[in-house]
């Protein structure tokens, strides 16, 4: 139990949770100062580094125009189109893999030699079997972020608490059930896990996809802005994944927190 | 007799692929048999363009990993040591760690133009996180007593980090270079598949778009065999480095 002493005052709270925000800031701050001053000192020419100033009017053009819109829009439903089939899919396998013994045997070997492997120069094969459209760009991902799923999923199965679903099973659970209400809740530590690693790789992979083959989306927008030497378009693209990738990776968190609410971990103090 | 039944998935698929394509259920041009894909391999091999892309493209991943291995190490270690290095260096690690690496390839290249050098940087840049965050999360858990202990044994601040701190971070640091590793080698293939003049991923891209598509999937799984191999290799010089550990 938590005294009342240990709970600060609201207005406490307000100034150390500020005081925080400053010290976190700190460090972006100068860097931002730097990145406009360096650029702007001569010592280098506007194509090799823009100002920040300049990169941030171009992303508010770009926002402007409904540009910015489109090509975050687009990365971002390729990226979690691939990262969903990923999910489901690699947490049914995971699943198959655990429960039958011929689906573990065909498929272990191509999971333990496949998930090491450097997916991406499939790339141009996937290209020649898919087009150059949607539907090559989330095959892709779903080939690159499919792995961590399914062995985040076989490590959960298998560590969950045999007492469980050995009382589950006496008190009557049908096997749905114990599936359902036992095992995955169980595991769902690691394949959130799982998730939480498949989700960048999601984002890296649609990018390269779309750098390599074009069109719309942040990476081919950064890729037509390379082309015609356009290197504040080039910088901008940089700001905005990163910002995209950003928001990504910590919505990912939340969500973890938010399911596993019930779990011990949430006693842990936030690291969000 | 274990191992083959084991690998016989693997077998399977190998012979799946040959029937397939020599049968005519899917056209040879989208998957050449795998023989011919074999034959082609062995034809780039004697012709020595397998070898020459591949030390160019094994030359870049090392020097970019080698780098971000020394200096990612360096900075965490720093960081969970010295504070202010924290305060200072521990916001732009979290600010820049999910940035989807893919997205600095054209930056890479406005400063350092299409050969090595902006690969090596790339790579360098990729990697150096994996390996700080593991480095810092390691040395920030070293246990407290052992620190004390040293201290109180009259080891000084250096040594202690030396002897104490480094050796705690080594598992959680080794783990973020595994991480490195298999980032090293998609920024490879995919810095080279976009835009490059040498190496296996521009080797994949020429031989795609001159229509040969067997010698196309023999370097492909070359590259594909070459990251798998890496990361075995690695994982078993990591368990020999921490085999002092219980």
């Amino acid at each position: 139990m938590m005294q009342a002493a240990d709970v600060p005052a609201p207005a406490s709270r307000v100034a150390s949770a500020l005081r925080s925000l400053a010290l976190h800031s700190v460090s972006i701050v100068l860097l931002a100062i730097a990145w406009e001053a360096f650029a702007r000192s001569g010592a280098v020419t506007m194509f090799v580094l823009p100002p920040l100033s300049a990169v941030v009017t171009r992303i508010f053009t770009d926002a402007g125009s409904g540009d910015l819109a489109i090509n975050t829009g687009v990365t971002l439903l390729r990226a979690l189109t691939g990262f969903a089939i990923a999910a489901i899919a690699g947490i049914a396998l995971g699943l198959a893999m655990c429960r039958s013994a011929v689906a573990r045997w065909f498929f272990d070997p191509i999971v333990s030699i496949g998930f090491p492997m450097p997916k991406i120069a499939f790339l141009p094969v996937v290209i020649l079997w898919l087009g150059v459209y949607d539907t090559s760009k989330i095959a892709m991902v779903v080939l690159d972020a499919i792995f961590p799923v399914v062995t985040a999923t076989i490590i959960g199965i298998n560590s969950v608490d045999r007492h469980l679903i050995w009382s589950a099973r006496n008190m009557g659970a049908k096997e749905r059930e114990i599936l359902w209400q036992v095992n995955l809740p169980a595991a769902l530590p690691q394949i959130m896990t799982g998730l939480q690693v498949a989700l960048p790789i999601a984002l890296i992979v649609a990018i390269v996809a779309e750098m390599m083959m074009g069109g719309y989306g942040l990476g081919g927008g950064m890729m037509t802005a390379s082309r015609f030497a356009d290197s504040r378009g080039v910088f901008a693209g940089i700001v905005e994944i990163a910002i995209v990738g950003y928001v990504m990776v910590k919505l990912m968190a939340l969500l973890r927190r938010r399911l596993l609410l019930w779990h011990q971990e949430a006693l842990a103090p936030s690291t969000i | 007799m274990n191992a083959l039944f084991r690998y016989l998935p693997l077998l399977i698929l190998a012979l799946a692929w040959e029937a397939a394509s020599r049968l005519g259920l899917v056209s040879s041009l989208a998957l050449p048999p795998l023989s011919d894909v074999i034959t082609a391999w062995i034809e780039l091999i004697k012709s020595g363009e397998l070898i020459t892309n591949g030390v160019t493209s094994l030359w870049r991943a090392a020097a970019g990993l080698g780098l971000s291995v020394v200096i990612g190490a360096v900075l965490g270690i720093a960081m969970a040591w010295w504070r202010p290095v924290n305060v200072l260096l521990g916001p732009l690690v979290e600010m820049f760690y999910p940035l989807p690496k893919s997205a600095l390839i054209p930056v890479t290249v406005i400063w350092l133009g299409f050969g090595d050098g902006s690969k090596i940087l790339l790579i360098f840049l990729g990697c150096m996180l994996p390996v700080t965050i593991g480095a810092y999360n390691g040395a920030r858990a070293s246990d407290q007593m052992l620190v004390w202990s040293a201290r109180g044994m009259g080891a000084g601040r250096v040594r202690t980090l030396w002897d104490v701190v480094v050796p705690s971070a080594l598992p959680e640091l080794l783990n973020g270079i595994r991480t490195a590793l298999a980032l090293s080698f998609i920024l490879l293939v995919s810095s080279e598949l976009i835009v490059a003049r040498s190496g296996f991923g521009y080797l994949i891209g020429f031989l795609g778009a001159s229509g040969t598509y067997d010698a196309m999937f023999a370097v492909v799984l070359t590259v594909a065999f070459l990251g798998f191999a890496a990361d075995r290799f690695y994982l078993a010089i990591m368990r020999r480095a921490l085999l002092w550990q219980a």
